[in-house]
């Protein structure tokens, strides 16, 4: 199993990692009935969760984690436990927390960032893994910008056409139609 | 107004986060393997075992027996079609810049193969030949048996991977020893003034 998604640098990234933050969000809905009090206090607006969300990407973004994971069992270990409950879990627990303009943050950001990592594993001269050929390093990066504009693409659609979402049963967009619904502000 | 628990959950958040950053690519230098494996060889150089090596003329000796004076190391494997060939490139020209295969020169070059199967004494000299290399200044090896080979493998930390057409990939660097013997630099393949400059870098006391 661990060969099979790590043996190719797109996989690990692209389909591994995914799946082990989906493991998360899984629980997250499973246990969200459950959730303390103190725990809904105080993770105001989804902040302290989303920070714990990006910080654990970052990290297993790192080329040095990628190549400790393959190199090392306890580092992988360490990858499947953190992955699904550091960065899964806080993301589907503080997600409905967020107010829609902190989810459009997220968005803005983590979309471009994935193409332009994508770019950067393209333009890279070197290989940046030690356990990765140019070539799947050339591959990753190509996933990863189509993943971004994948990604981008379905975003925008929400934004601006409509999704269906909990509880809606018609298309309604997300942004307001301007300038319809646009009020000068009051002196 | 915000919640009770907000600042210290998000400040624990941060900080770990941070930490692991922070320890992961020491100090926020690093990203790759390769550039954190340099950075500790030059904070901390690295005793090497004492491995025993045959060279191209069929000459056993060991890695200990370079004591006293630096030495550039890279891997190689002679059927390999591009980097071993800039690394071969490298080295002629650090050879031609100290004074040739003469007696007397500042420092040693030896390249060992990781394909002792294949390497033969003829594919190491044939190698030797296309660059100019002469034992004893500049040595093209093999590891005398598999035990050494995987010593320096793990001691100098070099990471091979088949390229999926019959070859190898490799993390290749040129390796610099100092008088010491230990390892004392990781370097990418540069031009040979620079390697050299290192080279002088590192043996002076």
């Amino acid at each position: 199993m661990r060969i099979a998604l790590e043996s190719d640098m797109a996989v690990h990234m692209m389909v591994q990692v995914p799946l082990l933050i989906g493991i998360g969000l899984l629980l997250a809905s499973g246990v969200r009935p459950y959730e303390p009090r103190w725990l809904t206090d105080a993770d105001w607006l989804g902040i302290p969760g989303i920070v714990a969300v990006v910080l654990g990407t970052s990290f297993w973004m790192l080329p040095r984690a990628l190549d400790g994971a393959v190199a090392d069992p306890l580092v992988d270990v360490a990858k499947f436990l953190s992955l699904p409950l550091l960065v899964g879990l806080p993301l589907g627990l503080c997600w409905r927390r967020m107010p829609p303009l902190g989810r459009a943050f997220i968005w803005a950001n983590f979309i471009p960032k994935i193409g332009a990592i994508g770019g950067l594993y393209l333009a890279a001269p070197t290989r940046l893994c030690a356990y990765y050929r140019l070539d799947q390093q050339a591959a990753a990066g190509w996933t990863l910008i189509v993943v971004a504009v994948v990604l981008g693409t379905l975003w925008f659609i929400a934004a601006f056409v409509g999704w269906p979402a909990h509880g809606r049963r018609q298309f309604s967009p997300a942004a307001p139609s301007w300038p319809a619904q646009w009020t000068p502000p009051r002196p | 107004m915000m919640p009770r628990g907000f600042l210290p959950l998000l400040a624990i958040v941060a900080a770990t986060g941070i930490v692991a950053l922070d320890w992961e690519t020491e100090g926020f230098r690093v990203v790759t393997s390769a550039g954190a494996r340099q950075l500790s060889i030059e904070r901390t150089p690295r005793l090497l075992p004492d491995v025993p090596l045959v060279d191209q003329d069929g000459h056993a000796f060991s890695l200990s027996s370079y004591k006293g004076r630096p030495v550039l190391v890279d891997f190689i494997y002679t059927r390999c079609p591009t980097l071993c060939g800039v690394l071969g490139d490298d080295f002629h020209g650090v050879l031609q810049l100290t004074g040739g295969a003469a007696a007397g020169a500042p420092l040693d070059l030896l390249s060992i193969s990781f394909d002792p199967e294949n390497d033969d004494r003829e594919a190491l000299q044939f190698y030797g030949d296309r660059y100019g290399a002469r034992a004893p200044r500049w040595r093209i090896a093999t590891p005398a048996d598999d035990r050494g080979l995987a010593a320096l493998k793990q001691s100098f930390g070099v990471i091979i991977i088949p390229d999926g057409l019959g070859g190898f990939i490799h993390n290749s660097a040129v390796y610099l020893l100092d008088a010491q013997g230990r390892l004392a630099r990781i370097l990418d393949p540069d031009s040979p003034p620079r390697l050299f400059a290192e080279a002088l870098r590192v043996a002076a006391p």
